[in-house]
């Protein structure tokens, strides 16, 4: 360590990677989460990425970011306003600056500071000269490609690819800054390149470049520690939602011996869950890229129907080509899992950014009397847990289940203690086996506590039977018209997703079981308001959180749990989606706390309502 | 097959009341169905017959059979994902016109170059007949419907033609009124390994009456109709007197006996793809008659023999039981105690 910098330990730190799309700082923020992670902060992150390929270089619209937040504590958000912002070019300065903390430090790639690139990104002026960033941050001019090209002298590399290892000398700095191992960053590194060794030696040369820069530079006069967190004892690895979700899906099947099916059309930010899952082929998982997203959920459902479980994902374009068939599903009773990770909306929207907004599309987004249970997943780890309940409903119910995650969920990333799938409870699938009477198989015949009617696959004997989107009549299932019957159907459907509740745990509550304010979240938000709950107890307050997983059917104690308190806060990335449904179901006058920028809300924006409304009424 | 006791033609015949208009050609069509069936299978509980949406589609309601009758245009779509779930299925579709030309064009022509080992049946009868009467894909151009009262603008697609575009592997044109005619081509798409399309002219006598009937009626149909059989001369006609002539690859209609013998007609060959699109070219021609049979037959690998290939070769030297657990510890670990 060098003796000149002082050393300072906190407890939380921010720190945003932002450059340009090419410049690999989904790599650098990365390498820092898993370093982060082994030496055991807790930690939450949020990766940021144009909707473009390969935006004009230099470009604002090409300006790719990654954040982490990490602490000593135990933290439920990627984090606000950053304390460290790495800007490796004038564009990714111009965009990311407002959001840098008064006083943060700021690291810039010197080099990239060329007339080309200020012009690009909207500068009269180089406010690495003017003088116009150092009154308000600690900043620092690293001239990052030059240092990376001394460092890698007598590589035998073009010098593009010499000058694209500067993302590891940034990284360098930061591990530094933060005393963080190199050798993981190294080890990976040599995995990763295995058969390209020049392009590992360039890399670490790049790393070691960045870190003594820090050592010997001095202009650095602080490092800081971020002590360990105290989070509950376990085996874990870093997580994001995307691979939690595969994961859960592979766990389900595996639990209920059955195969899975997965089905999909590319698109954003789903497809990385066809790409994970179609590398699974040696854990009998099939997948299949359909012409389109109506195929897709077609394929899926016809792999249900020959006993296989059927999966598809999309994003909200997608799941409304899809409607059609969600009511096919619905009305012919077979298992399917249909995840939606929601974007910006309405149609192409904001393709890279999160947004919560198509709850009402999965719990109304159909022609008819159209009931599919709703269930959201909570943080990127909670996405294993979602996708095999997901799973386990559909199958015990005989109802295809809507899964919604958002592109915060799948791209960010947590520590995550490795499940047990031992203790997840089994679900046999059971297929009929045969027919014990002399007439015609009935296939709507039900289970009387479920609702649910058999699994009869085709290739059974004596099961031969007819279903599709046409009315059914009760238990024999043919084609039927008649008005009474219509009701009856429309009802039993109802009620069996209705039925779903009976069997959810109590909902948990998080702070005051009474008190002036209960916030109210679903999905992805959970973290922020959780967070902000924590800050608003520690200030005394009486205020709690709950986080609901199941948005359809809702859990049966919620009644009581709003009556407990004397206002209800529902934070949502939507205009007040949820808000709506709590508001019909419950008759309670929810106050919206809502934000459709593209991005997780911040716990300060939802401590500062909440003060707001318990000290006005 | 085993010396199991055949299936009969009623034990293919559902309990449910057909409920097509009296004297469509649907009727001829479930019938020659249910009687050539005991021929493919002796196991009913492995066939399935999967539907859109049309008059054609209720199909699957009358077949004893594992039956899906599912949404407009989407049957290529279920029936892919239940092959996929189990391949050992016999997998049939049926589809008309316009479920599975218009609505659903685009996943027809996707199963077509997959090549899922399914049977396409396709009802054409030129017209939309369950929502009363519409042109559809096929109908000529300049028809006049409760939609088009001014006569059709659009051209139509010629459906064998369309299928060998999207590269389908067994592509073969019937009627609804060649009853044994019918019956063979089932049983030609029931033994070819891959997506066998079969298009089936089918009289509408409510909305469009009479559509082919100079392809049906006993005076002229055999004037009109080539009867392709493989490895045999392309000849028709009522006195077997014409046939099809190459002059360089350009088709003719010639007469037999003067300037040309029968040597000089064009042998059919199944296999090979230019006979085939120069047959699927001949549609609704004024100057060539209306082939039916196989136009064309050639085997490649199916998508559900490929995928399963990928799945047997992907599961080598590897225990699925111990999977789970290794993906769920891979990557970079540590203990919190």
């Amino acid at each position: 360590m060098s003796k000149k910098a002082k050393i300072e330990t906190v407890d939380n730190v921010t720190i945003r990677f932002a450059g340009d799309s090419g410049d690999g700082m989904q790599l650098s923020g990365g390498r820092f989460t898993q370093t982060s992670a082994i030496m055991g902060n807790d930690l939450s992150t949020l990766p940021d990425f144009p909707a473009e390929i390969r935006a004009p270089a230099g470009s604002l619209a090409g300006v790719s970011s990654f954040q982490i937040h990490f602490s000593s504590q135990e933290i439920h958000t990627p984090g606000e306003n950053p304390d460290v912002l790495v800007a490796m070019n004038p564009a990714a300065l111009k965009v990311h600056l407002k959001d840098l903390t008064p006083g943060g430090t700021l690291i810039i790639n010197k080099n990239a500071f060329t007339t080309k690139n200020l012009k690009l990104a909207g500068y009269e002026s180089d406010p690495t000269e003017d003088g116009s960033l150092e009154d308000y941050y600690s900043a620092h001019f690293i001239e990052m490609s030059k240092l990376v090209t001394l460092a890698c002298e007598g590589i035998d590399l073009a010098p593009k690819l010499i000058d694209r290892t500067k993302n590891l000398c940034a990284l360098g700095v930061l591990f530094w800054i933060y005393d963080r191992p190199l050798e993981p960053t190294i080890e990976w590194l040599n995995k990763k390149f295995k058969s390209k060794p020049d392009i590992v030696d360039a890399n670490v040369k790049a790393l070691h470049a960045g870190y003594n820069y820090g050592d010997t530079a001095e202009i650095f006069t602080t490092r800081y520690v971020v002590n360990k967190a105290k989070l509950p004892a376990g085996k874990y690895r870093n997580i994001n939602g995307t691979l939690a979700t595969c994961l859960g899906l592979l766990t389900a099947v595996e639990k209920s011996n059955l195969s899975l099916t997965f089905a999909g059309y590319p698109i954003t930010p789903a497809s990385n869950i066809l790409h994970t899952l179609a590398n699974w082929k040696r854990f009998g998982v099939k997948t299949y890229q359909a012409e389109d997203e109506i195929a897709g959920i077609g394929a899926a459902l016809g792999a249900s129907y020959g006993g296989s479980l059927g999966v598809t994902a999309s994003s909200g374009p997608g799941i409304a080509l899809k409607g059609e068939f969600l009511g096919l599903a619905i009305i012919t009773e077979l298992p399917l899992v249909v995840i939606n990770v929601q974007r910006g909306g309405p149609s192409t929207g904001l393709p890279t950014k999160t947004e919560q907004s198509d709850l009402f599309q999965a719990v109304y987004g159909r022609n008819g009397e159209a009931p599919m249970p709703v269930i959201a997943a909570s943080t990127p780890g909670d996405c294993y847990y979602t996708a095999y309940e997901a799973c386990r409903i559909a199958v015990k119910y005989m109802t295809p289940v809507m899964m919604l995650s958002d592109g915060y969920l799948v791209n960010g990333s947590e520590p995550w203690i490795i499940p047990n799938p031992d203790d997840l409870e089994d679900f046999d699938a059971e297929f009929v086996k045969e027919n014990l009477t002399d007439e015609q198989y009935l296939p709507y015949k039900r289970n009387e506590e479920t609702l649910a009617r058999g699994w009869a696959i085709p290739g059974t004997k004596g099961l031969e039977h007819r279903i599709g989107g046409i009315e059914k009549q009760d238990v024999t299932g043919n084609v039927n018209y008649d008005s009474d019957n219509h009701e009856k159907m429309v009802q039993i459907r109802a009620q069996k997703v209705a039925n779903i509740a009976n069997e959810l745990p109590p909902t948990e509550v998080f702070g005051e079981k009474e008190g002036d304010l209960l916030i109210l979240s679903w999905g992805s938000t959970h973290g922020t308001c959780k967070s902000a709950t924590e800050s608003l107890l520690s200030e005394n307050l009486k205020v709690a959180h709950v986080s609901i997983r199941w948005i359809s059917p809702l859990p049966n104690d919620l009644k009581d749990i709003l009556s407990n308190y004397k206002n209800v806060l529902m934070p949502e990335i939507n205009t007040g989606q949820f808000r709506q449904i709590v508001r019909a179901e419950f008759l309670v006058d929810a106050i919206g706390l809502n934000e459709v920028q593209g991005k997780p809300l911040g716990a300060s924006t939802i401590v500062a309502k909440a003060k707001e409304i318990i000290n006005e009424r | 097959m085993s010396d199991k006791p055949l299936l009969k033609k009623a034990d293919f015949q559902s309990d449910q009341a057909i409920r097509w208009c009296p004297g469509c050609g649907d009727y001829a069509i479930l019938a020659q169905t249910q009687k050539t069936f005991p021929q493919i299978t002796e196991d009913k509980e492995n066939t399935v017959f999967v539907s859109g949406i049309g008059c054609s589609s209720r199909f699957p309601y009358y077949m004893n059979t594992y039956g899906f009758h599912t949404i407009h245009g989407r049957a290529p779509t279920i029936a892919s994902g239940l092959k996929m779930a189990n391949p050992d299925l016999s997998v049939w579709l049926v589809t008309g016109d316009g479920d599975g030309l218009s609505i659903g064009g685009n996943h027809m022509i996707h199963l077509l170059r997959r090549n899922f080992d399914i049977n396409i049946m396709l009802f054409n009868n030129r017209i939309y007949g369950l929502t009363k009467g519409q042109y559809s894909p096929t109908s000529e151009q300049g028809k006049v419907t409760y939609s088009t009262p001014m006569g059709s603008l659009d051209y139509p697609f010629k459906p064998t033609k369309l299928a060998l575009g999207a590269e389908a592997s067994f592509v073969a044109k019937t009627i609804d009124k060649e009853l044994k005619h019918l019956q063979a081509m089932i049983l030609r798409a029931n033994e070819h390994k891959g997506t066998s399309f079969i298009e089936i002219y089918q009289n509408c006598n409510i909305f469009n009456d009479g559509a082919f009937a100079k392809l049906t009626d006993r005076d002229t149909k055999e004037e009109q109709l080539l009867r392709l059989e493989h490895g045999e001369p392309l000849i028709f006609g009522t006195e077997k007197d014409k046939g099809i002539y190459l002059d360089g690859t350009t088709p003719k209609v010639v007469k037999i006996g003067h300037e040309y013998s029968i040597d000089d007609i064009v042998v059919h060959d199944e296999e090979d793809r230019f006979i085939g699109d120069m047959l699927a070219n001949f549609t609704e021609s004024e100057e060539f008659p209306e082939p039916v049979g196989v136009l064309y037959c050639k085997e490649r690998p199916t998508y559900d023999s490929l995928m399963s290939a990928q799945m047997d070769e992907s599961q080598k030297g590897s225990k699925s039981s111990k999977g789970l657990n290794e993906l769920l510890n891979a990557g970079d670990t540590w203990e919190v105690k």
